[in-house]
């Protein structure tokens, strides 16, 4: 049964709900993006019903990003304030990445990886949504000096980037690392999950039980 | 827009050669501002010929009329009340596209085919492929080109390719009536520059010279002014131009290079999956809770 109750609640329905959604206008934006981003991306524009369309419909897409991914920000935040532990957690992350978890520290609800992506997407996504303001040619661009828009147009890029490749990281990792996807999709994990790959929040949620 | 087809020697957002078998002339529209009385006949021409009507505006207390380019006005002129050492001085230049060797718009375009570059040296915008982003207005170094708020397209001065193509000159050459503007290869310009440049000479203006400037490869609208040595007093004409490094920084090689990266990030994550294999639950704790499944 996917939702046991003997399991752990890991997410939310309204925090599953807005991950899903963030991932869908992610998926949207990105593509949507890349279009413009060089010219061997531009036939995605025919997903969006041609080159004025994506025009059109990109920013708006920032928009609604700017909603699902601000409503996840402060959703998680606290969760995901980075701990001496998770320090110690990442200077050992190539030991995990290699296969091998027996010096991790033990991770909390997320561990120092799951933080400090969770920070690099928020600056990422600040930066998208500030340059993309400045470059917003319909309604913005108008009201800054042509330097401005420039420089805004780099920024923007080399975020989305930054921000693609983030995603294929956070997306990779939810695949290597078995079951979490079914956390994200059902809400629940197995105790022995939790126990091994979130020792410390397993012990929280249990009480010290095992 | 235009009919030539064969002579493509740049085309936006196209990473392969375009047809580009047809080997034209080298062209150029050459503005002697000192010639320049501001009657604007160009302005009407251009109008005239390309069938762009402006909204009826406003006086500003100025001759500007219109005060700038807009999608509809390609040309416009400017008029400056400058001191000089020859005292008050009346500079008017007939702005507009400059048709740059090196075209910062067709550099920063995205839409496949949207900005053309003749191996005349025209640079032309083919607004059925113009998406509206902007971004030639971000690319270019003159302040050029004007998003029209009817269509959301990108407009600015074709050189009247489509004259040139038949073998006309451009509409604002033809009816110019004191000769300031006169149109030919670049080569023959060049050559009726330099004379010009010597008869200013000769009459006191001791740093008239050729507006060619090489920042963006040279231009295919020169300008010969009195004062070459202070451009920005022809309202704000550029000293140096060129494409700015922000943009060819956004539209360089990091960008495919940051392509393959991500591609080689999807690889390398699907490699380590194989050669690592998953991240699962130990042996030892799916044992310590084998009640729960």
């Amino acid at each position: 049964m996917k939702n046991d109750p003997k399991k752990l609640l890991r997410f939310t329905p309204m925090e599953r709900a807005n991950h899903w959604l963030t991932a869908i206008i992610f998926f949207l934006a990105a593509l949507s993006g890349l279009s413009f981003f060089h010219p061997f991306f531009f036939p995605l524009t025919q997903l969006f019903g041609g080159g004025v369309w994506t025009r059109i419909l990109h920013p708006f897409f920032g928009v609604a990003m700017l909603l699902s991914f601000g409503g996840m920000f402060f959703r998680f935040k606290q969760q995901n304030v980075i701990t001496p532990a998770d320090r110690e957690w990442l200077r050992h992350v190539r030991e995990m990445a290699g296969g091998d978890d027996r010096n991790m520290p033990e991770a909390g609800k997320f561990n120092g990886g799951q933080k400090l992506l969770f920070w690099l997407f928020a600056a990422c996504m600040a930066l998208l949504i500030l340059s993309g303001i400045v470059i917003w040619r319909a309604y913005f661009s108008f009201l800054f000096p042509v330097e401005a828009v420039r420089v805004a147009s780099v920024v923007h890029a080399a975020a989305a980037a930054v921000m693609i490749a983030l995603i294929i990281f956070h997306i990779y990792a939810a695949i290597w690392t078995r079951e979490s996807i079914d956390a994200m999709l059902y809400g629940r994990v197995r105790r022995a999950w939790a126990r091994q790959h979130h020792p410390a929040w397993f012990r929280q949620m249990t009480g010290g039980e095992k | 827009m235009a009919l030539q087809s064969l002579d493509i020697t740049r085309r936006s957002a196209t990473t392969t050669p375009s047809p580009s078998q047809r080997k034209t002339q080298e062209v150029v529209k050459l503005i002697d501002v000192s010639k320049c009385i501001g009657c604007k006949a160009c302005q009407a021409a251009c109008m005239e010929w390309n069938d762009t009507r402006d909204k009826i505006g406003t006086n500003h207390g100025v001759l500007d009329n219109p005060m700038d380019l807009t999608a509809n006005s390609w040309t416009v002129m400017r008029y400056s009340e400058v001191e000089t050492g020859r005292g008050l001085e009346w500079l008017i230049r007939k702005d507009g596209c400059m048709h740059c060797a090196d075209p910062g718009c067709l550099k920063a375009c995205p839409a496949p085919g949207a900005i053309v570059q003749y191996s005349n040296g025209i640079v032309d915008f083919q607004e059925e492929n113009c998406i509206g982003c902007g971004y030639c207005i971000t690319g270019c170094p003159f302040n050029i080109p004007r998003l029209s708020g009817k269509d959301g397209k990108v407009y600015k001065c074709t050189l009247c390719s489509d004259r040139v193509a038949v073998g006309l000159e451009p509409a604002c050459a033809k009816t110019c009536p004191t000769g300031a503007i006169v149109f030919g290869t670049k080569d023959d310009m060049i050559h009726h520059a330099e004379g010009r440049v010597a008869d200013l000479k000769s009459r006191g203006f001791a740093e008239a010279g050729i507006y060619d400037p090489l920042g963006v490869g040279g231009t295919h609208v020169m300008y010969v002014l009195q004062h070459a040595d202070k451009p920005g007093i022809y309202h704000g004409l550029p000293k140096d131009p060129s494409v700015s490094a922000m943009v060819t920084l956004w539209k360089g090689a990091v960008k495919p290079i940051a392509s393959f990266a991500l591609a080689a990030g999807v690889f390398g994550a699907f490699f380590h999956y194989v050669t690592k294999g998953p991240n699962e639950v130990s042996e030892e704790i799916e044992k310590e809770f084998k009640d729960e499944k």
